[in-house]
């Protein structure tokens, strides 16, 4: 019969107008933003930098290595190091930039990080009438603890503190073993200095 | 070869020529000796702002009161330099860049790079790696279909109902897939030697849900649609496209499998693990904008085969081979091309490196683009409202043919 094929199509959407009442599968609007879908555990969007301990500045993990700067595929990372008065590099950003509205939220500066200094944040209203200042990120804009990072992704914090705790350890254990030797091998010359 | 010049196209007729549905031409309008066409032809611009352009794409055609005799397809509108930007960032950095080609299904993508570049380094993905790997592509391949026939709907007139039905099945994948990648379409997820995180608890429970309630939505789906009379009166017999045009203008994937060719790279190539499931290969046998649309729907189905033997056996293990390198990656000189079927066709990364960390040459082979080449071929005769439909079966999408 000419027709029945719409007939049946309509059908199927009186199906699942009525069906919208009654079965929640069908019913998929979230009336954001009154609702909200509670993020997902590996959910990205942009970077920031982790500190410890309630300190923003000193507490930083990052290590101004730039290997993060390098590596970002559009570019929109910028470090400077600190330096002392003489020019040495301290083991900390100066200046730790990042555009986002540049940023892809691609997380590769997350991987290549060696220090786990950087991870990616779940915040997503961000917009902004000035396109300039209140998208460039500056350090500490950028800086967030890591009991926030704890909050956003819990089981991925957890693996990297457990992780940082094994490695300080390893590195504790190294240099308890040097000291030791260090002092083992002063023993003897005591004696023979006497 | 010989198709290629035995078509009527190629031959110096100096006119004009529309393929029949019984494979007979005939010449509609003279050209002069310029090109231009006589006689009283109008010439519109579709697009690039248009909504059946399915993106920034225009078609200067030629029109004899409502049918077609001449189309030129201009592309280029959304070109972004992609291919040069790979040659100038890492290995690694033009992964996201992957996504952002064909952005409806970047988990195919992210497998043909990382797959050409395995082979350039010598790498092998564990066999969790590879699980995951044609899961994500199936659950893509689902995604893409799902979306292009609610799109070939809506260019047809159908506003709205097929594809928010369409978006709604699609919106579960996307939170799987974010579940798994962090972001739902730009994944970023494959990485060189296997993949970058592994599955979170309850991943693959969610994903058999969704596989399990699949089917009954592509019954609604095709109650929707297949049997409407509006859809079969608007595409059967539309955009006939022959085998053998279609076989010399390197189409591949559904648009070629619907004019009755059996190439599936999935079959033919075996990459990955493929050969391990058993699965058909649909095929039409009209090739026009109906039979497009129904080698799809099936596809659809043979993927969710495919995925329930996939999630049922996928093994436990590591997902990274343990010679990969994120830092410093730089394989030794060589050349690649790594191929996989995509949901739009074959989808190819040729790779050149000289040694050093990022590639000397990169090329990708689109599907996207070189089905759309024989675009002219499939509207010539049609009427201006087929070739949108007919546009709309070939799948573009012109972040992929624009690069």
């Amino acid at each position: 019969m000419l027709g029945e094929g719409i007939i049946k199509g309509m059908a199927e959407t009186a199906k699942n107008f009525f069906g919208s009442y009654t079965s929640a599968h069908r019913l998929t609007t979230v009336q954001y933003p009154e609702e909200r879908i509670p993020p997902k555990q590996n959910a990205r969007n942009f970077p920031f930098l982790v500190f410890d301990n309630d300190e923003p500045e000193s507490g930083l993990r990052c290590v101004a290595c730039k290997i993060c700067e390098k590596e970002c595929p559009p570019q929109c990372i910028y470090i400077v190091m600190e330096r002392d008065e003489k020019g040495k590099p301290k083991k900390h950003p100066k200046v730790f930039d990042i555009d986002i509205s540049v940023c892809m939220s691609c997380q590769i500066c997350v991987e290549v990080c060696p220090f786990e200094a950087i991870k990616m944040d779940t915040e997503f209203e961000l917009s902004d009438a000035d396109r300039y200042e209140r998208l460039l990120l500056t350090k500490d804009r950028l800086s967030k603890p890591n009991t926030y990072y704890h909050k956003i992704h819990s089981v991925e914090a957890s693996e990297v503190d457990f992780r940082l705790a094994e490695e300080k350890a390893k590195a504790e254990e190294k240099a308890r073993a040097k000291a030791a030797a260090s002092s083992k091998s002063t023993v003897p010359a005591q004696p023979a200095a006497a | 070869m010989s198709a290629v010049l035995d078509h009527p196209a190629n031959q110096p007729s100096g006119g004009i020529i529309s393929p029949e549905r019984d494979g007979k031409y005939t010449v509609l309008a003279k050209t002069n000796s310029n090109g231009e066409v006589d006689g009283d032809l109008l010439e519109v611009s579709m697009g690039p702002h248009h909504p059946s352009t399915h993106g920034v794409f225009r078609m200067d055609v030629v029109l004899d009161g409502e049918r077609i005799v001449k189309l030129k397809p201009v592309c280029g509108y959304l070109h972004r330099n992609h291919e040069k930007i790979a040659e100038n960032v890492t290995y690694l950095g033009s992964i996201p860049y992957t996504d952002r080609l064909d952005y409806m299904c970047s988990m195919t993508n992210n497998w043909a790079y990382a797959l050409s570049v395995e082979m350039l380094a010598g790498l092998c993905a564990p066999e969790r790696a590879q699980y995951i790997r044609v899961i994500t592509a199936e659950f893509t391949r689902l995604i893409n279909h799902v979306c292009l026939v609610g799109f070939l709907a809506q260019d047809m007139g159908a506003l709205g109902t097929p594809l928010m039905y369409a978006f709604r099945e699609r919106e579960k994948i996307l939170d799987l897939f974010e579940a798994l990648s962090g972001s739902r379409m730009m994944c970023n997820y494959m990485r060189f030697g296997g993949c970058r995180v592994d599955l979170s608890s309850g991943w693959i429970e969610e994903a058999n849900h969704i596989v399990d309630r699949f089917p009954a939505f592509l019954d609604e789906y095709e109650n929707l649609l297949t049997g409407n009379e509006i859809l079969i009166a608007r595409t059967q017999g539309v955009g006939v496209l022959k085998p053998d045009l279609a076989i010399s203008a390197s189409v591949t994937g559904p648009m070629l499998r619907a004019c009755g060719v059996n190439y599936d790279i999935r079959k033919v190539d075996n990459y990955g693990i493929y050969d391990r499931f058993e699965f058909k290969i649909p095929l039409g046998s009209h090739g026009d904008v109906y039979d497009r649309y129904m080698v799809r729907l099936l596809e659809m189905r043979e993927s969710l085969k495919i995925l329930k033997c996939a999630l049922r056996d996928i093994p436990e293990g590591p997902i990274m081979d343990p010679n990969a390198k994120i830092r410093n990656f730089k394989p030794k000189p060589g050349e690649a091309y790594g191929r996989i079927e995509g949901p739009k066709g074959e989808l190819g990364f040729y790779l050149i490196s000289d040694g050093g960390p990022n590639p000397y040459r990169y090329r990708v082979r689109p599907p996207s683009l070189i089905n759309l080449t024989i675009l002219e071929d499939m509207c010539l005769g049609q009427t201006v409202a087929d070739s949108v439909a007919i546009l709309g079966s070939v799948d573009i999408v012109l972040g992929e043919v624009d690069r």
